[in-house]
């Protein structure tokens, strides 16, 4: 039998935190939660992830990219999705920063909240064959 | 101090008569105006053109921030070059006229123009209609800057208050793809979890819309304002039972500490805006089993003290610099399942003002917080109080 897959998903909104979990968990998947930068930061130490599922605004406006670029540095096979909230029709320049930092924080998928179970599905599993 | 830095504005002269150009040139060598509001000198470049069409080249390779305008140009009138001016024509314009006729200065004004110059004009005349213009131009400038930045606060509000009324949608809409789905089953009550976080969700953001309107009131100064005889201390008691239920959950003691009475002149509502916000946050940033106080005090000269401490969990130093800001919560391992819209801070603040009080915080990381706050009586509206004075 095949060990399954580790998901990290951090993330500062506990209900988001569990529909996720919950799905990947249905896929077969084990899942880590975190809630904070720091926390997902020691997780990832102990539990190794195969991918990682961030959300881009958790207590500060960069924890999503900055946690990005750590998991990059220490597992850079692992693939990230970063997940945003804030979109172009209220957010600010942050389109821009988002596609500015996307090219330096090296995520492998950005995607818009919310996301469908099914999308979010199938780009793990794409992202985990690959 | 800051020595005044130096600025330099582009002024356009448009004059038929070369000697006049020369004349106004001179004048304005080596002029400086001064504007100790904004710590800057300003000196002037000049360039002088005289047709009206050299004067439309010179608008369209560089638009001045000062036109001198003759009236009477050989080619055209000095309304005919404002009219074809190339846009932008957000230039200040002083028209330069002999015969200073109504008729002109109307359709001038019209056009935007000013200032006024009747020939023949000496050169202190001409330093000081420039001076004047300079200083207009400055103070345009700040004001667009001010509300440039005015516009750019209500922006930043309402993004963060766009993503707060989001993140709720997105947990409720979330879950109800997974309830859609099926995933925990076909049995009801496996999604019971589900329905009663979207439930609490959904309470999270009806409170935010709320607190929303109360601080849209209370910036606006539209707020109608009940203003009577209020005893602080029964109103804090009730404020003190209106909170039992929340603090009996975290097993969370509340005392009040107060004399029999004490009355002050104050809108009801507001009163216990203030103290239901101190007390639930006394109670939802507290510890199981902890203790919160409110303690009421008169003090010389009228004023209330009100005190609210708490055994809690506290704030570091770096929390408690952002506690203030909008949509603030503090996000902690303590906090997380702790819900607020974040505005609750904001309206406690706004509403001390209306008493003359700011509110202090003090607080100390794993041992508690204490807010503190002086109340003095409301001042009854001068408008409302007047006639009565009259009569």
């Amino acid at each position: 039998m095949s060990t399954k897959k580790n998901i990290l998903v951090v993330d500062d909104d506990i209900d988001f935190l569990d529909q996720i979990a919950l799905t990947m968990k249905a896929d077969g998947y084990n899942v880590t939660t975190a809630q904070g930068q720091e926390e997902a930061e020691d997780a990832m130490l102990t539990a190794i992830p195969d991918l990682a599922i961030l959300d881009l605004m958790m207590e500060n406006m960069d924890s999503g990219f900055v946690l990005c670029h750590h998991i990059k540095k220490i597992y850079p096979a692992t693939p990230v999705i970063i997940l945003t909230a804030v979109e172009a029709e209220t957010g600010m320049d942050f389109k821009a920063r988002c596609s500015e930092a996307a090219s330096w924080v090296k995520a492998d998928a950005m995607m818009h909240k919310p996301v469908l179970p099914e999308q979010l599905r199938s780009e793990v599993r794409r992202l985990l064959r690959a | 101090m800051n020595l005044p830095k130096e600025q330099q504005l582009d002024l356009l002269i448009v004059d038929d008569e070369a000697g006049m150009r020369t004349g106004a040139e001179r004048s304005l060598e080596g002029f400086s105006v001064t504007l100790p509001d904004f710590n800057e000198t300003v000196t002037f470049t000049v360039r002088s053109t005289g047709t009206g069409e050299e004067a439309l080249a010179a608008l369209k390779a560089k638009t001045p921030d000062i036109i001198l305008l003759d009236y009477k140009l050989p080619d055209m009138t000095g309304i005919d070059v404002l009219e074809a001016a190339p846009e932008p024509r957000d230039f200040l314009t002083i028209m330069i006229t002999a015969f200073a006729s109504l008729e002109v200065a109307v359709t001038a004004t019209k056009r935007g123009a000013f200032d006024f110059l009747a020939k023949p004009f000496t050169p202190e005349e001409l330093r000081a209609t420039v001076q004047k213009a300079a200083r207009s131009i400055y103070l345009h400038r700040k004001a667009r800057r001010l509300e440039e930045e005015k516009k750019q606060v209500r922006f930043e509000f309402i993004s963060v208050l766009a993503h707060e009324l989001k993140s709720p949608l997105a947990a409720v809409e979330g879950y109800m793809h997974l309830m859609k789905e099926r995933m925990k089953g076909p049995e009801l009550a496996a999604y019971d979890s589900m329905v009663e976080r979207s439930v609490v969700r959904i309470g999270g953001m009806r409170k935010l819309v709320m607190d929303l309107l109360d601080l849209t009131r209370l910036e606006s100064g539209k707020k109608k304002r009940a203003l009577e005889p209020v005893d602080l201390v029964k109103a804090a008691g009730l404020a003190l039972e209106a909170a039992a239920q929340m603090a009996a959950r975290k097993k969370v003691t509340l005392e009040l500490k107060a004399p029999p009475e004490l009355l002050m002149t104050a809108d009801p509502g507001e009163v216990d805006m203030i103290f239901s916000n101190l007390l639930t946050n006394a109670v939802k940033y507290n510890k199981d089993g902890g203790k919160a106080v409110l303690e009421l005090e008169r003090r010389d000269g009228g004023a209330v003290l009100v005190r609210c401490s708490d055994t809690g969990i506290g704030m570091t130093e770096t929390e408690l610099a952002k506690l203030f800001g909008e949509f603030v919560r503090m996000k902690n391992e303590h906090t997380r399942s702790i819900d607020g819209s974040g505005l609750g801070l904001s309206i406690l603040k706004k509403v001390v003002k209306l008493y003359g009080g700011e509110v202090r915080v003090k607080s100390a990381y794993g041992e508690g917080s204490s807010f503190e706050l002086t109340l003095k009586d409301a001042k009854v509206s001068m408008a409302g109080a007047e006639p009565a004075l009259k009569a």
